[in-house]
């Protein structure tokens, strides 16, 4: 019965959004406002049955109603609570549905929380909003409804993937997902002002607060993926340049493009087409991870069950929206740039370059991830691009992009003098440099010019943007605060100089080893001393696992133990490694247990990760950032 | 700036950058493209001799085989017409079992032996990696097709 009312309320959303797609684009057309005022009931109607199918999918995951095939498939009965909840969304029909709540979410929110905009834009936004919707809802109805009924029903389930029995990876995917579509959000703007032909620099300050949170969700989403993957998949990489990581990447790349962009239109009225091409850039690319993840046409490690007909539908969808945008963007976009201009040193022309370096960055990325799937076509055989090709090529507009950046932050709008300029960021620049050769070679014993360029970068990034929070702080009375936005801006640059760090140590001196290792032996990594006491057997509330406990000592010296797990899933019989971490600020030990080699050995792969914390704590920074550029907006709105 | 000069600069740099990083980038490109070469194709001598390849097929029942307390270990692949030999030296991912599709690259060494540098993993266990999947379909149904006439091509 739940399951047929969660199909139904499905069925009522895809109507409703049928609503909420036409009729307010007809009403803003017409500049009616009885069909404009649908808009918001149509969008909290969609919200109300999306969230009622979404929650009986959630009840059949904790009834264990294996008469469903979707849950029959991805839960078993001993599975702990809450991963039956996150179980909801961990294969494809699943995440589609949350997908599509999160969307009915932010058309939601964006129908409340936009007093001070213009009814037509909102009723256009809306509408945009409410045509995405369609193709998802169509998408969930026609190919992946998550309700099929498993006739006869199963005993038990055959349990969710042990690889996402796991916190991480339990709120992973809401946060990426948060992200994703709210780029949506961004695109539906662009499209709306491309209609109507109107764009203001109001209308940037109304997009941008949107598209900002999306990109610190998406920020955290992709972080917490990578830290998952580290101590999930077992063996402390943390990133890897898969498709399906590239697929959440090349969003994020765009949609930071898009968040500068966005603040030269808000302050200047300048680059208008520009910020319109890259909003919709952005939510096309998610499009297309969306398409790269459940097509399965790309080799992938994180691939999981795929199925193409899904593929081709999505690539449809893609190619109607691409499409469509495009071609309006072509008709529209040509009229609407003003004609302020700006000298060669000012923030604009820093911004530009910024722009450029993220959409370079982004094409390279994209190139090396579509490679594969070119070269067959052009039947020049099955290739695979290797990391270290991505290293080199993400590098070159990277280098420069984050040189750049602390220049730029002191840069002033339209024109900046040479001699003030000057005097502000020798220090920094002298000071950075001194870091960039000091701080490897104190604390780690020796540099290279990587390692220089990587220590100065981040210093660099550190200090310039610390200098306009610090100055706020230490100002005397009277004088201007620092604006929220402004510390955002510095607080979201502080986090990447501090990834920047993390990136820049770990790859140089993180230190990886396997070895065979016996009971009571003890083995050298990184200066410490390693040494496996026991491997014992242990169990768990749905698997069994063998267990080893080692001792991490410095100089003879305790320091930490951790238990490395090899772990048995009863119901899906295959063996899981659960790393044993012992993380500290500013080093991770990691060991992570292997096979049992015979004659009283294992197989062990022993880490040493400096300030591999430092990546995804700067990652988190610089979503903070982006909080609170945002938290200033609604107060300085009300202000007026 | 005029506007149309913005525009100018803003696709000028674009294009130069791309070029610069495409231009630097071409020759990372070649080093690090590797193929998938199916297992016959490699029996028969059909691979890159002088650099790193992909391979993939199924391990076959009781060829793992390692040395009691040591991370070497030498196995076998098929894809169901031709066996390869593979030695690796490391820590293997979870789902790599007998039986099981596999993925390895790395380069040919000495005796037809594969030397894999890396082994992949998989996150779910009903997943196959297509390439592995479409080579091993093609022999399959070749052998079906010609039951029981099965030729030694691969003693090559």
């Amino acid at each position: 019965m739940i399951p047929e009312i969660g199909q139904f309320a499905l069925i009522l959303a895809l109507i409703l959004a049928v609503c909420q797609g036409v009729l307010p684009l007809i009403g803003a057309h017409r500049n009616d406002a009885a069909l404009m005022s649908v808009a918001r009931t149509a969008t909290f109607g969609q919200l109300f049955f999306v969230a009622i199918s979404f929650a009986c999918l959630t009840i059949a995951f904790l009834n264990d109603d294996f008469s469903v095939l979707y849950v029959a498939n991805h839960s078993q009965l001993a599975l702990p609570t809450p991963y039956k909840v996150s179980a909801v969304w961990s294969a494809h029909e699943g995440s589609l549905l949350m997908w599509i709540l999160i969307l009915a979410g932010w058309t939601a929110a964006v129908a409340k929380f936009s007093s001070g905009v213009p009814d037509r834009l909102i009723a256009r936004v809306i509408g945009v909003l409410g045509l995405l919707s369609v193709g998802f809802l169509l998408f969930a109805l026609l190919t992946s409804n998550p309700f099929d009924r498993l006739v006869p029903a199963a005993m038990d389930g055959a349990d969710l993937n042990p690889l996402l029995q796991d916190p991480g990876l339990a709120i992973h995917p809401p946060l990426l997902y948060i992200g994703y579509v709210g780029f949506s959000v961004a695109f539906a703007f662009a499209i709306a002002a491309m209609i109507s032909g109107d764009l203001d620099q109001n209308w940037a300050r109304w997009t941008r607060p949107w598209t900002v949170v999306a990109w610190a969700f998406l920020t955290m989403g992709i972080a917490l993926g990578s830290w998952w993957a580290y101590y999930e998949l077992g063996w402390g990489g943390w990133w890897f340049w898969d498709p399906v990581e590239n697929a959440s990447f090349m969003p994020w790349l765009m949609g930071t493009a898009l968040i500068h962009s966005l603040a030269v239109t808000e302050r200047r009225g300048l680059f208008k087409s520009w910020t319109l091409l890259l909003a919709i850039s952005a939510f096309s690319l998610s499009l297309l991870g969306t398409f790269l993840v459940r097509s399965g046409i790309i080799v992938s490690v994180h691939a999981f069950a795929t199925d193409p007909t899904r593929g081709f539908f999505i690539l449809a969808f893609l190619a109607i929206v691409v499409i469509g945008a495009l071609v309006l963007y072509a008709w529209r976009a040509p009229g609407l740039d003003s004609a302020a201009g700006f000298s060669a040193l000012s923030r604009e022309t820093f911004l530009l370059l910024n722009n450029v370096l993220l959409v370079v960055a982004t094409t390279l990325v994209l190139l090396g991830t579509l490679a594969p799937l070119i070269v067959e076509m052009l039947n020049g055989g099955k290739i695979s691009i290797g990391p270290p090709w991505f290293e080199i090529a993400f590098l070159i507009p990277m280098i420069p992009l984050v040189l750049l950046l602390g220049v730029g932050m002191h840069t002033a709008w339209r024109q900046q003098n040479v001699g003030p300029w000057m005097k502000l960021l020798k220090f920094p620049a002298i000071a950075a440099l001194l870091i960039g050769v000091i701080l490897p070679l104190l604390f780690y014993g020796r540099v290279s010019l990587m390692l220089i360029v990587g220590c100065f970068a981040a210093a660099w990034i550190v200090i310039t943007s610390l200098i306009q929070p610090v100055r706020s702080w230490r100002r005397k009375e009277g004088a201007t605060a620092i604006t929220r936005s402004a510390l955002g801006m510095s607080i979201a640059h502080l986090g990447m100089g501090l990834f920047v760090i993390g990136v820049t140590i770990v790859s140089a001196f993180g230190v990886e080893s396997d070895r065979a290792m016996r009971v009571g032996e003890t083995l050298d990594v990184a200066g410490l001393e390693f040494e496996l006491r026991d491997v014992r057997q242990v169990q768990g509330p749905n698997f069994t696992a063998i267990e080893g406990v080692v001792e991490i000592r410095r100089d003879g010296e305790f320091v930490a133990n951790v238990r490395p797990q090899k772990r048995q899933y009863l119901v899906q019989k295959n063996w899981m490694t659960e790393a044993g971490i012992h993380p500290t600020w500013n080093k991770d030990l990691f060991v992570a247990l292997g096979d049992q080699l015979g004659d009283g050995a294992w197989s062990v792969r022993i880490q040493y990760k400096p300030m591999i914390r430092f990546i995804w704590i700067g990652a988190f920074v610089m979503a903070l950032g982006g909080f609170i550029a945002i938290s200033g907006r609604r107060s300085r709105r009300t202000d007026k | 700036m005029k506007p149309r000069q913005q525009r100018m600069l803003a696709v000028g740099l674009a294009v130069a950058g791309v070029a610069v990083a495409a231009a630097l980038t071409l020759r990372a490109f070649e080093d690090n493209m590797m193929f998938f070469v199916e297992i016959s194709d490699v029996i028969a001598g059909e691979y890159p001799s002088e650099r790193n390849f992909r391979i993939g097929g199924l391990v076959v029942a009781d060829s793992v085989e390692r040395q009691d307390g040591s991370l070497d270990l030498h196995f076998r692949v098929t894809d169901m017409r031709c066996e390869l030999d593979v030695v690796y030296s490391g820590v293997l991912p979870d789902l790599f079992r007998e039986g099981q599709g596999v993925v390895a690259h790395g380069r040919m060494g000495d005796n037809d032996v594969f030397v894999a540098d890396k082994i992949l993993a998989k996150h779910d266990e009903n997943y196959m990696a297509p390439e592995v999947a479409e080579s091993l379909g093609k022999h399959v149904q070749d052998q079906t097709a010609s039951l029981g006439a099965r030729t030694v091509e691969c003693e090559a």
